[in-house]
């Protein structure tokens, strides 16, 4: 286990903002500047520290062979009921938990300028929050899992309620009830699946890991899916459990919206991808529709939700509402490449997830920096504004074309892997076809916004005098930038991380079999049977 | 039949007694504007008992022919009570001192009020479980009117007064009942007369099976009253509302959870045969309890009613343990006594010190704005209502979620799946508060409020206990547990 100062790194990369959250609440009240320093320190100590998490995460003394996670951390916390202090990281948790550093300091230091009252509760609040979300993806107990699930609901509840826009009140309760709703659900999933474990093995736990060793009868996975999928697509959220979102994202402070949609949207795709799929596969393969026997509900549900989601997005007159709905329908994308469940498109479906916390993460950011100056969302009050703000302009051109796919970016990577993938099963080959719409409709309503607001002339004279982005402003976007480009051009980098605990994840719901029978490729580069432009690992190609 | 006494086993009520006394005789020789101060005394009376008691823990007798019980059941149970009684004596000092209540009559009736309810937890007896009951119930009647001057008050205590002696009568006429199907009072013979009944040999006849069928009905009732289950709650909100404040929040988790104790012991320990039977009846009862509780408390704007009807529904979810209580089944109840006990004080703590002088201010609107100005009792009075709703991390959470493990477990999964809704829904009114706190600006220029230093021990007790039973419930866990061994 790799320890820093004595401490396990999870517990520290987990807990350091908690101990902020401290501090911040013992400093004094008008020392604006000292809780703001704080804040942004401790959340950058944070990023710094979870560096480590990438640079040891091949060393082997840290990495448990059994289970192939890293850096765990095991301690007995309520025995009678079987649950447990656990930890740990695969690939696909270190790069959410990247993801999640990463924003948490960004949004902190977004905030800057745009917070001007309860500031101290503010800042507490958001690294609050950050632990909760780093709890989450680094818990490897159901249990744990769902304490630090619960818990992160209560300080973004306070962030939209108190520091949100006019319809705050009516979103945050909303946004609560919603979610709790779900989370209850899948708590009676959850303990479902911990009775049905402890009546076939005499044993009762909330180890994820051991729940996935045995099989669940298909009469018991049928439900429990079902109350997971209710609790993980309104968290996603998944057509039609969406309707919280927009709402959500609109009425919560800058920093509230990308903390909601780079990170928070994450876990109820997490949750199908470590929970979902790996421990209900019969009941996965049966809503998906893989094999064609079954109806793919599943599938259905992707398709609408990007489809629907970007013709609303079309229709939107408030800037950050148009960038919600966008939110709909590129989470339906992740979605679509998680159920495929072909290792492409579920590797193209868990990089997405990180391109949309990036790209997405930005645009709202951007929408934040014009709404500071202006005080309006409504796209019809901005025109022109590269004339004004080219910096600004430049910026949200290349989050613009993140966004939509534009090759050499990153979200094209992303959503190539996933329809690709999903073309790579004869059965749902049809779905990679009908989501394709999806890319045309969001090409559209981004460009279509980017025209309105950044090109013509400037036709509102409020407009005429706006700053262009200061140095902190800009400086957000650098790590934005870079990454968009580095996944864009060389996805390797982040794709080996998600090799091993992809292909776990395939093999539980289509059966070890499914590797086998695939024709084993030495070299991935030479291989005839891999599409020209997709990244591929050394490992065997998905085909039949 | 020699008569076996045991001081020991009847130390905490002895204790309890003798300060009430000592209070008595004092309140007459101290000035009337100190009279306030005997509550410190009471205090240290509780604090005297709560030391005299925790010796008892792992030690087993039985005295008084069998009437009372020293067991690792009763022992938990009674230092609760002791808590609670702490607790409420802390809140009643700055309540009584506020509202100008000169009377040190006040903290000994608390102090008695806490040995009946003491006597109900090691009584096993129904003699002595009845007696326990009505110390308690006598007292509480009065306490409810302490405030003589105040209409609601007088109204709160007559109702409590009428309803509640009606309720008694049918208790009475349960153990009479009983009495009559089995021949005895005491909880073990019944046990041995009833399971003598169920294997094979009928031992009681189809006539005195009718008795007993009848006895429990009736018992279920009286007992029913006590904990403010529907259909017998009627009276809870009033009651609760025309109460001074700390003597509401006393009855809120005191003679509820005093209830519950004896009410378990009695099912759990004379009545396993009947299982079947009871466990039905407390099905339908926990699912309308908790269904009403809920649903009533959305629509309450008035915080001290609105938690009068989470009290109901709380003693809808400790109902789904009892009718699942079978042997180990029933610990969660314990523990979620003492959660509830926890987080219920620390939310009328607030409730009280919000309400200033003349505890006019209850209302939602009163709420608006505090947040940010009295951050401390905001804290605290939302961390207590997240817990009520269930929030993970606190102790309602680990109650509700170690309750209804417990309950599937025990294959009631369809009471489970309700309880379940009912916490989303009881989600919104907790949290109600808190927007009210945090999210809206005052209409009126906020008046002062002092939180005096007894108000900040409890809600310093409070909120840690909340965190830490939330946090660190294994300890307890074990405990409940070991308790609920005693009642086999």
């Amino acid at each position: 286990m790799l320890h820093v100062m004595g401490i396990p790194i999870l517990n520290l990369v987990c807990y350091v903002p908690l101990a902020g959250f401290f501090i911040i609440l013992l400093l004094d009240r008008k020392s604006v500047t000292a809780i703001k320093w704080t804040a942004n320190l401790v959340a950058l100590l944070d990023f710094i520290l979870s560096i480590p998490l990438i640079l040891s995460f091949n060393n082997p003394s840290y990495t448990d062979p059994l289970t192939n996670f890293r850096y765990i951390i095991k301690v007995p916390w309520i025995t009678s009921l079987g649950a447990q202090y656990y930890f740990g990281i695969d690939g696909i948790s270190l790069l959410l938990i990247m993801l999640t550093t990463l924003l948490g300091f960004i949004a902190v230091l977004s905030s800057w300028t745009a917070i001007e009252h309860r500031v101290k509760e503010y800042y507490a609040l958001l690294l609050l929050l950050q632990t909760g979300m780093l709890g989450t993806f680094m818990a490897l107990d159901f249990f744990l899992f769902y304490v630090f699930w619960e818990i992160m609901l209560v300080p973004m509840y306070f962030l939209i309620g108190v520091w949100g826009s006019e319809r705050r009140l009516y979103s945050a309760i909303k946004f609560f009830l919603y979610t709790l709703a779900g989370s209850v659900l899948m708590l009676l999933g959850i303990l479902a699946l911990y009775f049905d474990y402890g009546r076939q093995t005499g044993v009762y736990t909330f180890n994820v890991i051991e729940l996935q060793r045995i099989g669940f009868p298909f009469g018991l996975q049928y439900w429990v899916f079902l109350a997971f999928f209710v609790g993980f697509a309104i968290k996603v959220p998944m057509f039609p459990f969406h309707t919280w979102l927009p709402d959500a994202h609109t009425d919560a402070p800058t920093a509230g919206s990308v903390i909601l949609a780079g990170v928070l949207l994450k876990m109820g795709t997490y949750g199908f991808v470590r929970f979902g799929l790996p421990l209900l596969p019969d009941a996965s393969r049966y809503f998906i529709g893989i094999g064609g026997k079954s109806f793919p509900w599943m599938m259905w549900l992707c398709i609408i939700g990007i489809i629907y989601g970007a013709l609303v997005a079309l229709m939107q007159k408030d800037w950050k509402r148009l960038v919600a709905y966008s939110s709909v329908s590129h989470l339906g994308f992740c979605m679509l490449g998680i159920f495929a469940a072909t290792p492409v498109a579920v590797q193209g479906g868990v990089l997405q997830m990180i391109n949309h916390g990036l790209s997405t993460g930005a645009l709202f950011l951007l929408v934040g920096n014009v709404y500071e100056r202006r005080h309006t969302r409504l796209i019809s009050e901005y025109g022109g504004l590269s004339h004004i703000m080219p910096l600004y302009a430049t910026i949200f051109l290349i989050m613009t074309l993140s966004s939509i796919g534009m090759p050499g970016l990153n979200g094209f990577i992303g959503e190539f892997m996933i329809l690709q993938g999903t073309f790579s099963d004869p059965t749902l080959r049809i779905w990679s076809g009908v989501a394709v719409v999806g890319i045309v409709l969001g090409a559209a309503y981004m460009l279509w916004l980017f025209q309105r607001t950044m090109f013509g002339e400037v036709t509102n004279p409020k407009n005429e005098l706006l700053d262009d982005l200061n140095f902190r402003e800009a400086f957000c976007y650098v790590p934005l930038i870079i990454l968009s480009f580095w996944i864009g051009l060389y996805p390797q980098t982040f794709l080996r991380y998600l090799d091993d605990p992809v292909n776990r994840v395939v093999s539980k719901v289509r059966g070890s079999d499914y590797f086998k029978l695939s024709i084993p490729v030495a070299d991935a580069t030479t291989s005839p049977t891999v599409a020209p432009g997709t990244v591929v690992a050394d490992r065997p190609a998905p085909h039949r | 039949m020699s008569l076996e006494i045991s001081y020991w086993a009847v130390i905490p009520e002895i204790v309890l007694s003798l300060a009430g006394i000592v209070i008595m005789l004092l309140a007459p020789i101290v000035e009337p504007e100190s009279r306030g101060r005997l509550g410190y005394l009471a205090f240290i009376g509780t604090v005297l008992a709560g030391a005299a008691t925790a010796p008892l823990w792992n030690k087993s007798m039985v005295a008084f022919n069998g009437m009372i019980t020293v067991d690792n059941y009763g022992t938990f149970l009674r230092l609760i009570f002791i808590l609670i009684a702490a607790l409420s004596i802390l809140l009643s000092v700055h309540f009584n001192r506020r509202e100008e209540i000169n009377h040190g009559e006040y903290f000994a009736l608390i102090l008695f009020a806490t040995a009946g309810m003491s006597l109900m937890a090691a009584g096993t007896d129904l003699i002595i479980i009845f007696l326990g009951l009505e110390i308690l119930s006598i007292a509480t009647y009065v306490l409810a009117g302490f405030k003589r001057s105040d209409v609601k008050s007088n109204e709160s205590s007559l109702k409590y007064f009428l309803l509640g002696s009606f309720s008694t009568a049918f208790l009475l006429y349960g153990i009479a009942f009983a009495y009559g199907a089995t021949g005895s009072t005491n909880l073990q013979n019944i046990r041995q007369a009833l399971g003598a009944a169920t294997q094979g040999t009928r031992l009681l006849g189809p006539q005195t099976n009718t008795l007993l069928l009848l006895s429990l009905a009736l018992l279920i009732a009286g007992f029913g009253f006590k904990v403010a289950t529907v259909p017998f709650h009627i009276w809870t909100p009033d009651v609760y509302e025309g109460a001074p404040t700390p003597v509401t929040t006393f009855m809120a988790v005191g003679p509820k959870a005093a209830g519950f104790a004896a009410f378990l012991r009695l099912l759990l320990t004379a009545m396993p045969a009947y299982h079947w039977y009871w466990a039905g009846i407390l099905w339908i009862l926990a699912a309308l309890t908790m269904t009403l509780g809920n649903v009533v408390a959305l629509v309450q704007p008035n915080l001290k009613r609105m938690l009068a009807y989470s009290s109901i529904a709380h003693a809808g979810y400790i109902l789904i343990g009892m009718a699942a209580g079978r042997e180990l089944n029933a610990s969660p109840i314990l523990f979620y006594i003492l959660a509830y006990t926890l987080m219920s004080v620390g939310a009328f703590a607030v409730v009280l010190t919000v309400s200033g002088k003349g505890d006019l201010r209850v209302n939602l609107d009163d709420y608006a704005g505090l947040g940010f100005q009295q951050p401390v009792l905001s804290f605290a009075l939302s961390l207590c209502l997240l817990s009520l709703a269930g929030i993970p991390l606190t102790a309602g959470f680990m109650g509700k979620f170690y309750l209804f493990t417990t309950a599937v477990q025990a294959g009631y999964v369809g009471l489970v799946i309700i309880a379940a809704l009912n916490s989303v829904v009881s989600v919104f009114y907790y949290v109600r508060p808190v927007i009210y706190m945090f999210m809206r600006e005052s209409t009126s220029p906020a008046p002062e409020i002092s939180v005096p230093v007894p108000v900040i021990i409890t809600l310093i007790i409070t909120t840690i206990g909340t965190l830490w039973l939330g946090i660190f419930p294994a300890g307890f866990i074990q405990l409940a547990k070991e308790s609920l061994l005693a009642l086999k």
